[in-house]
């Protein structure tokens, strides 16, 4: 049975639309992989003479286990941003002679096999060798290097049954940032010290190999946990069952004073207020309005004029950015209906441009409160916000005619990185790079005054040649139009 | 209103449609049969400029649809659920498709309360996503949806599959009405051979995207019609 399944496994991988045409993608992600292999083995290797260099007092062996709580918060969250539950498509064996726990097991057992199961080990293994040649007695080594081993599996079906819970609601990665935060709260601030206490639970394990039982018992339960969640899902009707929504209608009438293009933009505002994925754009909007809190309260940034336009082109087009690099596949799953139906590409494309433009005045004049860090870091916001809405949101609109992926709208929201291809890697260099070497090199040359007035003239330039622009855009948009449909009718 | 002239589709050097030239006048009510793989909704995606003929060109209304866009104030379509979408509901979507057309509000209500038997109570004021009906009620909000703006061409690509028996009886009343008093040039496919002859003039029989038989409908055509396709034991083919 599982031999069918693997073979399952391997053709949906490889027969995948989504392979064959991201072989880029998947060449950045095996280079990703690499150069992460690589830092933890020189993680594994280097620590035990770092360590030495750093606390020369102390045993490695102890500092190590010390900083085990960091290690296991830090990699649950990673987790829990970046992996996911393989997914198998178990509604044709339903109804197969297959036991339904089998597939369970076979769903489980390969999320152990992730990426992210291995990782910590090219790190572990170098440093439990280099510990034993350091002279450490090899039995107590092994043991506690197979505490670390069940601690990652741990954490991998510990992260599920978080996800499982938090997947039903909107906002679902706040309540573990809370609790993970409370836990770090605790932590730092001596209340409970939970990082010694882990760290003298694996000197514990390390000194008692018995008590190994103890992670190997809470190994059994988290999957005995997910097996549960999991074999009740195995229902068609848990799938099946929609949850249908009451719908609320909102009065959009406000929308008819833009004239012609007021139907696509009420249909732009529902889609972003009706679907997971899209409302969470409108969440990231508010910590994109707060990013700039990461850099302007320490002194070392405020000094840095030049990132001054890197973070109001971001924090004034957040939206932009996260709405406007999926245009237009945010419409895809009706695409074909939209073609066929009369409407001109232009308006649907300006419905997209006012949009993005309306966005960034909003998110311009929330960002104002940053006059409070200098009335420089006001004065490049605007200009940011201005070329913004002169170069960059043609920009997105251009580099959509390049997206072929269509966007599922009902997927989980925050993270989500499917309909992503290489064109939203791509256009991020003239989008955001592109501002600040201008402006730097102007900062640089000739002052702030001047880096701030390239900008601000580049992004006029661009309002002026909006018509002309727009033409141009259009004509990609049509050129691309039968390859764009039929790219968006066909699932990855 | 329709005309058709040396078209041929092909991917990968396979053709899948074949039509040297077909004329379909004002009004007339048009059915495709054929099997799976025949080319009938090839054959309707290319009428909407949705793929690329390959060579030849179809005119709708003397306007060459792969060149204009002015085919498409008069002309309209349902070829499956991707053609509505899924986060609006039925009645915000008629106003959608009514924006778009030139009808007000007042112009979709008058038209879908004609409508009320057809929907059967189960679309309006629901207060439901389109994605949350059921495939039977998708499809009539999706074909009351082409209805809407007076169109002279009216595409639909296997309107009765999914419909329970009520609503097809009352779906080919619809129809018949619209070609026999309003003089619509209605284009449907169809596997269900009883209901297209029941419904069209006029009937056009596609295999492997060639044209092998084109009737006038009479009291004959559906023996005709089942005698043609009992009479090939062909493999059938892949899903168009």
């Amino acid at each position: 049975m599982i031999k069918h399944f693997l073979t399952l496994e391997w053709k949906q991988y490889f027969r995948s639309s989504y392979w064959q045409k991201n072989l880029a993608l998947n060449i950045l992600l095996v280079f990703l992989a690499l150069y992460f292999i690589v830092i933890f083995l020189a993680l594994g290797f280097g620590l035990l003479p770092i360590l030495k260099e750093v606390y020369p007092d102390q045993d490695p062996f102890v500092v190590v286990n010390g900083f085990m709580f960091f290690w296991i918060i830090i990699d649950l969250l990673m987790r829990f941003f970046l992996q996911k539950l393989p997914v198998m498509s178990v509604k044709p064996l339903l109804t197969l002679p297959i036991k339904r726990s089998t597939v369970v097991h076979f769903v489980l057992g390969k999320s152990a096999l992730s990426f992210f199961n291995f990782l910590p080990l090219f790190a572990i293994i170098p440093f439990s060798i280099m510990l034993m040649a350091d002279g450490k007695p090899p039995s107590m080594v092994l043991t506690w290097m197979f505490a670390l081993i069940l601690v990652v599996l741990i954490i991998n079906f510990l992260n599920f049954i978080i996800e499982a819970f938090s997947a039903e609601t909107e906002l679902s990665f706040l309540p573990l940032i809370a609790v993970v935060g409370t836990l770090y709260g605790l932590d730092a601030f001596n209340i409970i010290s939970i990082s010694s206490l882990i760290g003298d639970a694996f000197m514990g394990i390390a000194n008692n190999p018995i008590l190994i039982l103890v992670p190997l018992g809470l190994l059994l339960l988290c999957y005995w946990f997910n097996f549960k969640i999991l074999k009740e899902k195995l229902f068609l009707d848990a799938s099946l069952k929609s949850k249908v929504t009451e719908v609320k209608v909102a009065d959009l009438a406000w929308t008819k004073r833009f004239g012609d293009i007021a139907p696509f933009m009420q249909l732009d505002l529902k889609l972003i207020w009706r679907n997971k994925r899209t409302k969470s754009s409108v969440f990231i909007m508010v910590i994109g309005l707060l990013y700039g809190l990461f850099f302007y309260p320490q002194d070392i940034y405020r000094d840095l004029v030049w990132i001054y336009p890197f973070i109001g082109i971001f924090v004034t087009g957040i939206f932009l950015i996260n709405f406007g690099q999926f245009i237009p596949a945010w419409d895809s799953s009706y695409y074909k209906m939209l073609m066929s139906q009369n409407i001109k590409y232009e308006q649907y494309l300006r419905s997209k441009f006012i949009l993005m433009t309306l966005s960034v005045g909003l998110m311009f004049i929330l960002s104002i409160p940053y006059v409070y860090f200098g009335w420089k870091i006001l004065i490049a916001h605007f200009a940011a916000a201005v070329y913004n809405i002169g170069v960059n949101s043609h920009v997105m609109l251009y580099g959509g005619s390049f997206n072929r992926k269509k966007i599922d709208l009902n997927q989980r929201a925050a993270f989500n990185y499917q309909g992503t291809g290489a064109v939203q890697w791509i256009i991020g260099i003239p989008l955001m790079i592109l501002p600040m070497v201008i402006f730097a090199l102007a900062n640089w040359l000739l002052g702030f005054e001047a880096g701030i007035a390239i900008l601000i003239v580049l992004g006029i330039v661009g309002i002026v040649f909006h018509k002309k622009l727009m033409n141009l855009i259009t004509q990609r948009y049509l050129d691309a139009k039968y390859k764009m449909i039929d790219a968006f009718s066909q699932d990855n | 209103m329709i005309y058709t002239k040396d078209l041929s589709k092909s991917y990968n050097g396979t053709a899948v449609l074949n039509i040297e030239e077909l004329t379909i006048p004002k009004g007339q009510s048009f059915g495709l049969v054929g099997n799976n793989g025949a080319g009938k909704t090839t054959y309707f995606s290319l009428l909407l400029d949705l793929i690329k003929p390959t060579t030849g060109y179809i005119t709708n209304n003397d306007i060459v649809v792969n060149e204009s866009e002015d085919w498409k104030p008069f002309t309209s379509a349902f070829i499956d659920e991707s053609f509505l979408i899924g986060y609006l509901t039925p009645e915000e979507y008629f106003y959608f498709i009514g924006d778009l057309r030139g009808q007000n509000k007042a112009d979709v209500d008058a038209l879908t309360s004609q409508f009320e038997d057809f929907f059967n109570g189960e679309i309006i004021g629901k207060k439901k996503y389109l994605r949350d009906l059921s495939k039977g009620n998708q499809k009539k909000a999706g074909i009351v949806a082409a209805l809407i703006g007076n169109p002279e061409v009216i595409i639909l690509d296997e309107p009765f599959a999914n419909l329970d028996p009520t609503t097809q009886i009352r779906l080919k009343q619809i129809l018949k009405d619209l070609a026999q008093k309003q003089g619509v040039t209605i284009l449907i496919s169809s596997h269900d051979l009883m209901h297209v002859t029941d419904v069209c003039e006029r009937i056009v029989v596609l295999e492997k995207g060639d044209v092998v038989k084109d009737l006038k409908t009479s009291p004959a055509t559906l023996k005709e019609l089942e005698a043609h396709f009992a009479g090939r034991l062909e493999p059938v083919e892949e899903e168009e």
